[in-house]
């Protein structure tokens, strides 16, 4: 089975949301300053395409997926 | 560059005359020349910049700086009429470049959250839900700009900073006159003045007893980290009342212009409300209403593709047209609601990427929503070609969208 990690690079984050849309199952917002959340950095493998594509529209590449 | 050389390059701005259709230009510079030199109005030249991976690469560089009031600062505007250089407390996150920019972004992107701005969802359905009530009371035809598109977006930014709404006949005339490409440069600087003037008095009239709207916080905000100063939030309240209501206004017109121009498409939005949301997206990729808007200064030399760019060359960022790019948008020009679309750049990129994308994209996705379950008959009452366009702006539209049901 193949893991995946997600690391997120918070001072590079510039709080579009764009992965909170992709999927909040795995991502969500500081309320105070609006930057990234992981809330799964190890996601099971039905959420990973969702993952991919969150780093793919990060306008900051603040987060990268290591498979 | 020699002068023999600058007459041979391709003059921009690009005047958008077909709502649907990017120039001729545009298209001849992706497919011949993806980083060309381009004339500039006041005599000088920049890079324009068409491909997708390209514009995203120098957006995310911070090497380019989008101070767009400096000297050097590429300026489509015409001859004469450059931005002037502005003072130290009237800059806003939309100039400001790292270190500067990311902290002053984090101020305030709490209330552009994705959680935020879904909480504000029953209030925008009830703004769309009235304007809607009043274009359906009114007389046939009617203009959905006056009725629907400029009203909805200005209402709700009203709502969020706390700014009477009663006020918007005075910042719409203001504002229309600071896009419009041919207002001359003392008028254009009135009408910014009028605004800013406007409001600071607003803020005034707010700091005894700040309220609980996104002004009043603001105020509290900076006041308890000891960095309040009314000029400082002016501009930046500027900033959101103007970029808040004119760009989503336009995306309405056009919006809706496409879906009742192309019935199949219409046809598959209406039968199934789990596409709106990917429907936003592909409008917002098709019409990129803002351009002309985005450029960049470089400040040290970069590579972009094979091309090397010097430190204090400009660059714009053609996203019309990286927006069509084959490579990333196959069949770029057909307009489909189920194309995945997302990584668009119609809001720009990297860390100056639109701050209200997310309450653009739950206004648009509430209005179309609402319009096409409450307006099915809903039609054109004029042709494609007789529409008045705004190819005399910076920010892409329509001055009127005459519609019948």
């Amino acid at each position: 089975m193949t893991t995946m990690k997600i690391v997120a690079d918070t001072t590079r984050c510039v709080g579009a949301g764009q992965c909170v849309l992709t999927e909040p199952d795995l991502f969500d917002q500081s309320p105070k300053d609006g930057t990234v959340i992981v809330l799964d950095d190890d996601p099971p493998p039905e959420l990973h395409r969702a993952a991919r594509e969150a780093a793919l529209v990060c306008p900051s590449q603040a987060l990268s997926v290591e498979e | 560059m020699a002068t023999s050389e600058m007459s041979d390059l391709r003059q921009f701005p690009v005047i958008r005359t077909c709502p649907y259709t990017p120039p001729t230009e545009y298209r001849e510079l992706a497919r011949d020349e993806p980083i060309a030199r381009v004339g500039l109005p006041d005599g000088g030249w920049a890079w324009a910049v068409s491909r997708h991976e390209h514009v995203r690469q120098v957006l995310n560089d911070p090497s380019f700086s989008a101070d767009r009031s400096h000297p050097d600062f590429p300026s489509q505007a015409p001859a004469g009429q450059k931005p002037q250089r502005l003072d130290e407390a009237d800059r806003t996150i939309l100039t400001m470049d790292p270190p500067e920019h990311g902290p002053a972004r984090r101020a305030v992107l709490g209330e552009f959250t994705v959680r935020r701005i879904n909480a504000l969802v029953p209030e925008i359905q009830r703004i769309v839900d009235e304007q809607i009530d009043q274009l359906l009371a009114g007389p046939q035809p009617a203009d959905l700009v006056e009725t629907l598109s400029l009203p909805v977006p200005s209402r709700v930014i009203c709502a969020m900073l706390g700014v009477p709404y009663a006020d918007h006949p005075f910042f719409q005339v203001n504002t229309a006159a600071m896009i419009k490409r041919d207002t001359p440069m003392p008028e254009r600087r009135e009408a910014f003045d009028r605004i800013r003037g406007y409001m600071s008095d607003l803020i005034a009239t707010k700091e005894a007893d700040p309220p609980d709207d996104l002004l009043g916080r603001q105020i509290r905000q900076r006041r308890a980290e000891g960095a309040y100063d009314r000029r400082s939030l002016a501009a930046l309240g500027f900033l959101l009342l103007v970029a808040g209501h004119e760009t989503t206004a336009n995306m309405i017109s056009l919006g809706t212009l496409k879906l009742l121009d192309d019935p199949e498409q219409h046809a598959k939005l209406r039968a199934d409300p789990e596409r709106t949301a990917g429907a936003v997206e592909e409008m917002l990729r098709y019409f990129t209403i803002a351009d002309s808007a985005v450029a960049r200064l470089a400040t040290a030399d970069t590579t972009v593709g094979d091309v090397t760019i010097r430190a204090g060359e400009g660059v714009l960022l053609l996203g019309l047209v990286a927006n069509r790019d084959p490579d990333v948008f196959p069949d770029p020009d057909a307009f489909d609601v189920e194309r995945p679309a997302r990584h668009h750049l119609a809001f720009g990129f990297g860390p100056h990427q639109c701050l209200g994308q997310n309450l653009a994209r739950v206004e648009l996705r509430v209005v179309f929503d609402a319009l096409l379950r409450r307006v099915p008959t809903l039609r054109l009452a004029a042709g494609v070609a007789d529409l008045p366009i705004k190819s005399d702006a910076s920010i892409f539209g329509l001055y009127q969208l005459p519609v019948a049901w």
